[in-house]
């Protein structure tokens, strides 16, 4: 069941490439759809009580280096998932109604792209991990540089130039993960049998000494992913250049890879270097949050509006998982998907904003809302679900994330705050600047038609389900989560021998590790 | 003093044996009429037996007369690398100029002569063999380079690697020297008990001869700074062999590295293991910097094998089987990437008038996939990324780096694979990205004298199976070993096995 779920996307990529130019959009919409089926399935399957690993599949895969092919569905990845088959269904189908060069290709690596995704997400064995974690890079390199848009007109940087960029800020922390996660297996062997899987090196552990530089390594390859304040430089050349289907699924879903690696992997495998450096990462995500933020008021493309709203989210993110707090990693979890549900519609519509615009910039745009009601509704729904209102599902998510950190660490907390009242702003200028004032001339201002909405429409719906039922996801994660988070605090009402260290140095410390 | 006849196993040198035939035959194929156009196709059944004949022997290790050679897994396997990347050679040849104009006999029977001098290092384990084969492989090469007699590139080629590489064979042999003179021996295992019992540990006559002969092999294998020949080399010979060279060459020179420092010099590692992890980083940064700003596709190459044979050299520096076990793997990989670059460089030289600059492969995804395909594989797999036998080499090096204790070599190979992607990926976005602003003459000859380069152009060599078969085989074996890297992790370890 789990390796259908991983192989059949790449499965129909690879046929697709055998078919006629005119069936394979269609065909690629299939292999989408089938993979969001066994994804739905295995859902349904899930058992919500148990915090351990299910649909385990694990056999050798080169015993000669101790690693295996080993993957399983747990709390943490099962909505990161379905989150992964939802959206590429939506992109893929987007895509599929529009004729792009080179079909074959551009559908094959879509799906290449959905299955190496679904495999960082669902491996269980630490180079397993990193192997996909690399390879997701592969295809959205050539999706976004043979297909983007060459930005030279406007003083940015052509198409590969831009992919270029993003690639080696990205590889830079891969491969320095590559190295750190083969140490952390040989010094948790300590001589005796190497395996790399997640499990085993739990139980082993690596001391404090080695922990360190290995945590940021790791913590390098997750923060340029997301992408973090300071390690965003490719993010706005890349998200100029990219075609649009590509990055809706790009940023709604890679970007929370290096979130969920921070869980999967950092907490669990490295528990005290991850108290030691929690308030250096909790800087980092709260100046995420700040910087995301403002720049997200300023900017004039909407694709960089969107951009910089989503560094700012991951910062959010990022300090939920780092208020070492079973509440704050519930959020976590719950926002990343809700951060991709909204994410990936807001490109959806802008590009069908260009369409009809043939603009990018939000000074040019305006007044759609009158003619296009309905494409207004759905934006509207996709906005305030941006900007946290009450009763949707991210305001839930980051009220849990408010409310781990408020018991962690409140001074960051205070902070944290006050991204909540700017995703208002920057959210509603974007709605606004597109759909409301008045509408420039020579704009075409149409409906969208049954082909836009079959993609948006069940995205838009699936954002509305989630604030009526958010107890969805948060069921099934918690259990799993509570687990990782003990791995770092001794427990879920942290009273470990961590705590005491975190007690003397915590003057932002509100309700320290160890109280109770 | 009498002189006692060695013992001589014939079945044992059998792969030598076919070799020597070869040669012969290949060479006088060429003098009688009827078989004037066989010379290939008889250097290609030459290889076939001689490769048949290694296999034969896989995984019985024995010396041979008295001690000259030792036949085990690692000389097999490193051999085994050399027969095939010839045996392509070959292939890539058909219809190139040099064979022409050097003449087909003469050609392949050189190719010959250098596989028979690999398979000779890759045995060698006493300083008089060792010598001789270097030599033996050395030769052919410096004259197969200057083979496109025409033009100017290649001859300068060839004499450039005759002076570099005579500096490099004389450092070794006056390493040597010293080696010999300290120990009274000329065996790899004589040297090491000499070093032993003459209470040479750490002596400086000892210590002159491992840093000489460490530079004599440093020249064949390209490490920097001993490697400034290499880009020229490489882009002034014929395509074909530059492809051969590249990957044949280094193999031997690195199998007779392991088995020399490990064998002959293992009770001195304190004093070589820094030296060469230092050889081994400053390797890695010059030739991926080097690379950086190269517009000829064979200059790449070039810069690309020196931070490559830095990589390499880290499975020499741990000196552990799992070290010798990484270095064979990526030596294989190596040969399936590089081979698969090489194939497609050949068929767009002879395909456009743009030669090997980056120029000829523009375009190249839309106008001919099944040369875009390799060439893009070879360039992922070269930079080290997942789902190519290039990821699972770095990561078995990796892995053999930090169980060795030099984590910090592994970081500076990861640093120099990033760097390396600048100019891997530049010539994969020319393929797939970059709009075609100019049309790519195909079939058009070039106008007269405009430069070197404007050879004679077969405007089909992009379909013909000589080349694209080779270059489909080697991307689709980097792609297997990427995904299936079982089997060929397996070859590598009992090649590791056969040292410790």
């Amino acid at each position: 069941m789990i390796d259908v779920l991983l192989w059949a996307p790449l499965a129909f990529g690879l046929v697709g490439l055998f078919l006629p130019r005119r069936a394979v959009g269609p065909w690629a919409v299939l292999g989408a759809l089938v993979t969001l089926g066994v994804a739905v399935g295995m859902t349904i399957g899930f058992d919500s009580g148990d915090s351990g690993l299910q649909y385990v599949e694990s056999t050798p895969w080169i015993s000669g280096l101790g690693v295996d092919y080993s993957l399983g569905l747990d709390g943490l990845n099962l909505f990161l998932v379905l989150l992964t088959a939802v959206l590429w269904t939506g992109g893929v189908a987007f895509a599929a109604f529009r004729d792009y060069e080179r079909p074959k290709t551009f559908f094959f690596l879509m799906l290449v792209a959905e299955t190496a995704t679904l495999g960082s997400f669902l491996a269980q064995d630490l180079l397993l991990f990193v192997l996909f974690f690399d390879f997701m890079l592969v295809p959205f390199y050539f999706l976004f540089g043979a297909w983007g848009h060459d930005r030279t007109a406007e003083g940015g940087l052509t198409a590969s130039a831009a992919t270029l960029k993003m690639i080696i800020y990205t590889l830079i922390g891969s491969l320095l993960m590559l190295v750190a996660a083969i140490a952390t297996a040989i010094i948790s062997a300590d001589g005796g049998h190497i395996t790399f899987s997640i499990q085993a090196l739990q139980e082993q552990g690596v001391g404090l000494g080695s922990q360190r530089w290995i945590f940021w390594f790791f913590a390098a390859a997750f923060l340029v992913k997301m992408p973090a304040f300071l390690l965003h430089g490719w993010m706005p050349d890349a998200y100029r250049a990219a075609p649009l289907p590509a990055l809706a699924v790009f940023s709604g879903v890679l970007a929370k890879v290096g979130a969920y690696g921070f869980l999967r992997i950092v907490l669990p495998l490295f528990p005290e270097a991850t108290v030691e450096f929690q308030e250096i990462v909790l800087v980092i995500a709260l100046a995420s949050i700040l910087y995301g933020s403002v720049m997200a008021f300023t900017q004039t493309n909407v694709r960089l509006i969107a951009g910089y709203s989503s560094v700012a989210q991951l910062g959010f993110i990022t300090a939920g998982i780092f208020a070492l707090r079973a509440d704050g990693s519930d959020g976590a979890v719950l926002q990343m998907v809700n951060h991709g549900l909204v994410v990936a519609p807001i490109f959806v519509i802008v590009a069908i904003l260009l369409e009809r615009t043939g603009t990018e910039d939000i000074r040019e745009m305006g007044g759609m809302a009158l003619r296009a009601p309905v494409l207004a509704a759905l934006f509207l729904i996709v906005a305030l679900a941006t900007l946290a209102m009450p009763g949707s599902s991210n305001f839930v998510g980051e009220f849990y994330i408010l409310n781990g950190l408020f018991q962690a660490k409140i001074v960051f907390a205070f902070i944290a705050i006050t991204g909540v009242a700017m995703s208002a702003y920057y959210a509603l200028r974007l709605y606004q600047g597109t759909m409301h004032n008045r509408k420039p001339e020579g704009l075409l201002s149409r409906e969208i038609g049954w082909r836009d909405a079959v993609v948006l429409v069940p995205l838009v719906l699936c954002i509305l389900a989630l604030a009526l039922y958010p107890q969805l996801i948060l069921e099934r994660t918690n259990p799993s989560v509570e687990q990782t988070v003990a791995k770092v605090t001794g427990g879920p009402a942290p009273n470990s021998k961590l705590a005491t260290k975190n007690e003397e140095s915590g003057w932002t410390g509100y309700a320290p590790i160890g109280d109770k | 003093m009498n002189f006692n006849e060695p013992h001589i196993d014939y079945a044992d040198i059998s792969p030598l044996i076919a070799l020597t035939v070869g040669i012969c035959v290949v060479l006088l194929s060429a003098v009688f009429k009827p078989f004037k156009r066989s010379a290939p196709l008889l250097t290609l059944v030459t290889l076939g037996a001689t490769a048949g004949l290694l296999i034969w022997q896989w995984d019985d290790p024995k010396n041979l007369i008295t001690g000259a050679l030792r036949l085990d897994d690692l000389g097999i396997s490193i051999s085994l690398i050399a027969v095939m990347m010839a045996a392509f050679c070959v292939l890539l040849s058909i219809g190139e100029r040099a064979t022409e104009e050097a003449g087909s006999g003469e050609y392949h029977s050189l190719l010959l002569g250098s596989v028979m001098g690999m398979v000779l290092l890759a045995q060698a384990t006493n300083l008089v063999t060792f010598f001789v084969a270097l030599e033996t492989l050395s030769i052919p090469l410096y004259i197969l380079c200057a083979t496109n007699l025409r033009r100017e590139g290649s001859l300068e080629s060839g004499l450039k690697y005759l002076i570099v590489g005579s500096i490099g064979s004389a450092t070794l042999l006056y390493g040597m020297a010293f080696l010999y003179g300290g120990t009274g021996s000329t065996g790899f295992q004589g040297i090491a008990a000499g070093i032993a019992h003459n209470g040479l540990d750490g002596d400086p006559l000892i210590l002159i001869g491992i840093a000489m002969a460490a530079v004599g092999l440093a020249f064949k294998t390209s490490i920097a700074p001993f490697h400034q020949w290499t880009p020229d080399v490489y882009q002034g010979a014929p395509t074909p062999i530059t492809s051969f060279m590249a990957v044949a060459t280094k193999a031997a020179a690195f199998a007779v590295f392991l088995r020399f420092f490990e064998v002959a010099l293992g009770s001195q590692l304190d004093s070589w293991q820094p030296a060469l992890a230092a050889l081994a980083a400053i390797s890695i940064v010059v030739g991926n910097i080097g690379a950086l700003g190269q517009d000829s596709l064979k200059r790449i190459m070039g810069w690309s094998g020196v931070a490559q044979a830095g990589y390499m050299l880290g499975g020499v520096v741990v000196a552990s089987e799992a070290g010798t076990s990484s270095l064979v793997f990526y030596l294989a990989a190596y040969a399936f990437m590089n081979l698969a670059a090489f194939a497609v460089i050949v068929a767009r030289e002879r395909e456009t008038i743009f030669g090997d600059d980056i120029r000829s492969v523009r375009g190249l995804g839309a106008e001919r996939p099944a040369l875009a395909w390799p060439l893009t594989i070879s360039m992922l797999g070269l930079a080290g990324l997942p789902a190519t036998a290039g990821f699972i080499g770095k990561l078995y090096l990796i892995e053999a780096l930090v169980e060795g204790d030099y984590t910090w070599l592994a970081v500076f190979i990861a640093v120099g694979t990033m760097i390396s992607l600048a100019y891997y990926l530049r010539v994969v976005a020319a393929m797939w990205m970059r709009p075609e602003r100019e049309t790519v003459p195909g079939g058009s000859p070039a106008i007269a004298g405009a430069s070197p380069e404007a050879d004679p152009v077969d405007p089909e060599a992009g379909r013909r199976w000589y080349l694209v078969g080779p270059a489909v085989i080697a991307a689709a074996a980097t792609v297997f070993f990427g995904v299936i890297p079982q089997p060929l992790v397996e070859f590598a370890s009992h090649a590791g096995a056969a040292l410790f």
